[in-house]
């Protein structure tokens, strides 16, 4: 295949401890740090698999976000991505934006495969990916632990409830990444310097005719109610006589 | 009125406890007529489960050998045919509906509301963000339907009882040959009751070692009669299979009792277990965060616990 376009978000970093703003309007973002979403990151590495086995030509790392996403992108870039796409918007896109505008890049670029993260772990909304390939009309492989592209096909193993099924889909696809898929590698010094002079381009959201208003109103965000302080008991014998008591065992 | 469209998922026999929970979520809805939609090659079986439920107020089913296994692609043409004439469609927030739903989002045109664990207004929803650590308060436009996933944890099965009627539709949508179903491998059936609906469950994490020493997580389940469950450490280093995952990206569980077995506490593991009731760590770092959360806390080394616990569970 000629084409993978992957999706990178710019999200707060998975080791963050995330804070509510006191005036309920969202979550502290000011001085934390940000990264590519992890699921993304194994997108992007599964889309530089294929092509290093020779099924891909190009690897294209598009991310729809704020100006500074080109860190992330950056980022993608060293990880390996040919070239990178920025639709650029301040707005925090809801699913159903960001797969419109998924969409209008996918129009211009003509992917064979497009992977996305299963979800981003800002808003865990776990949608973008469907979304895309709902309004492509095109397969949609979510959750993917393993891919095999065999010509115009793929076959993709996917973590369900149950356990893992296996669906076969006609390219093109849209692939959302689960965490066993791969683990993605390590960007060394070199890869970046390198990064620097690949092709980054940016285009305005609003130049794409995709509208960034939201569909959902966001009344309140709130910190979750803490659970009650637990005891500490100092013996196994204590342990168990207190879930005798609770009729738990 | 309310009325809404709640997408069944079964395995072609049984209707899961995740739909019975999404049941109750659609009930909490003001004004709620609550429709459960069954799609597989021969619904009768599991139409019949959904009737039974209380507060479902009519089962409609939609026989066709496309519908044997739930492929999202050929799943949503059709349920968004369905949806004609209702207010919201709910599906349960499993891998079945957040693979289904956002495609039946998408088509329809509207926003998806993900993992509603509180219902707030016929239009308005709570659900998590940030692996649990911020709550938001979403309002969906009023003219528009509304599609959303239940985070089934959040509410307790619609129990039987009930005696809802069960027609039959046909469904004209144009269907996709695009996705086809090749095969699943489902762990072997065992007594051991399902994780995502377990009473109790004990968890074992990195710690177990491997393979062979996290029989003891088993051993002690089987012991109390509970499910296994494992942190992503434990999955990843093959210690247990993936589906017994629980956290941010695994399954989201709501026991009455949780056991968590070396395991530190991250929180996206933790943000899986939030809503137990009873939550016991056992860990030998009296730093570990789990204990943070846990409701009954012992240091100490699993190697040296488990054992002990099983000779005094007698
Ligand atoms: C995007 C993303 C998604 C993720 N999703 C999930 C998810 O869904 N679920 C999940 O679980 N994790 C998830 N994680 C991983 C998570 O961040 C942690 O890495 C993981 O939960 C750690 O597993 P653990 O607690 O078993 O291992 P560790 O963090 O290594 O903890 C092991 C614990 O065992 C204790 N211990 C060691 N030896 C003994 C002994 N002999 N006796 C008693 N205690 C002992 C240690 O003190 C330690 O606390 C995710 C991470 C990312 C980035």
């Amino acid at each position: 295949m000629r084409k993978i376009l992957v999706g990178i978000k710019r999200v707060v970093d998975y080791n963050v401890r995330v804070r509510v703003k006191p005036d309920g309007s969202g979550v502290v973002t000011d001085g934390v740090k940000m990264s590519v979403n992890p699921f993304d990151e194994i997108a992007l590495e599964e889309a530089l698999r294929i092509r290093e086995r020779g099924e891909a030509a190009e690897v294209v790392a598009v991310s729809i976000g704020p100006d500074d996403a080109q860190q992330q992108l950056r980022t993608a870039l060293a990880m390996g991505a040919d070239r990178a796409i920025l639709v650029k918007t301040d707005a925090a896109l809801e699913p159903l934006a960001a797969a419109k505008a998924f969409l209008a890049v996918i129009s211009k670029e003509n992917p064979d495969l497009v992977i996305v993260g299963k979800q981003a772990i800002d808003d865990d909304a776990a949608q973008t990916g469907p979304m895309i390939a709902a309004l492509w009309d095109r397969p949609q492989a979510t959750f993917a632990s393993k891919v095999e592209i065999k010509g115009t096909t793929a076959t993709i193993v996917r973590e369900v409830d149950a356990g893992l099924e296996t669906i076969e889909v006609d390219l093109p696809a849209v692939i959302s990444a689960d965490l066993r898929l791969n683990e993605p590698r390590y960007v060394k010094l070199p890869d970046i310097m390198k990064a620097k002079k690949k092709p980054l381009d940016v285009i305005d959201l609003a130049s794409l005719g995709v509208s960034a208003e939201a569909g959902l109103k966001c009344v309140l965000v709130e910190p979750p109610k803490p659970r009650a302080k637990g005891i500490m008991v100092k013996d196994v014998a204590e342990l168990v006589d207190a879930l005798k008591k609770k009729g738990l065992v | 009125m309310s009325k809404i469209l709640v997408i069944a998922e079964h395995d072609g026999t049984k209707l899961s406890q995740a739909t019975a929970r999404c049941v109750t979520c659609a009930s909490q809805v003001p004004g709620a007529e609550v429709t459960v939609a069954v799609f597989a090659a021969d619904p009768a079986a599991v139409a019949a489960q959904a009737a039974a439920l209380n507060g479902v107020a009519a089962v409609v089913t939609v026989a066709a050998g496309h519908n044997a296994h739930a492929l999202a692609a050929t799943l949503a043409p059709q349920v968004v045919k369905l949806a004609a004439g209702y207010s919201h469609v709910f599906g349960p927030s499993t891998s079945f509906g957040k693979d289904l739903m956002p495609r039946v989002a998408a088509l329809l045109g509207v926003p998806q509301i993900s993992d509603a664990m509180s219902v707030e207004g016929t239009h308005r929803f709570k659900r998590p963000t940030y692996a649990g650590n911020a709550i938001v308060t979403l309002e969906a436009p009023a003219d528009r339907t509304v599609v959303a996933t239940v985070r089934t944890a959040s509410f307790e099965a619609a129990t039987a009882g009930g005696n809802a009627p069960i027609s039959a539709a046909s469904v004209e949508a144009t269907l996709p040959t695009h996705t086809r179903f090749v095969s699943i491998s489902a762990p072997q059936a065992t007594d051991r009751p399902d994780l995502s609906s377990a009473a109790k469950v004990v968890s074992g994490g990195r710690a177990l070692a491997s393979k062979e020493n996290f029989a003891l997580i088993f051993s002690l389940a089987g012991k109390i009669g509970g499910a296994v469950g494992a942190s992503r450490a434990a999955v990843d280093a093959g210690y247990a299979s993936n589906e017994l995952q629980v956290g941010q990206t695994g399954k989201i569980i709501a026991p009455e009792l949780y056991i968590a077995v070396g395991i530190s506490g991250a929180i996206q593991h933790l943000t899986g277990i939030k809503d137990a009731k009873t939550i016991v760590a056992i860990n030998k770092d009296p730093e570990a965060p789990i204990f943070e959360v846990s409701d009954l806390g012992l240091v100490g080394d699993l190697f040296q616990v488990l054992p002990e616990m099983e000779k005094l569970l007698g």
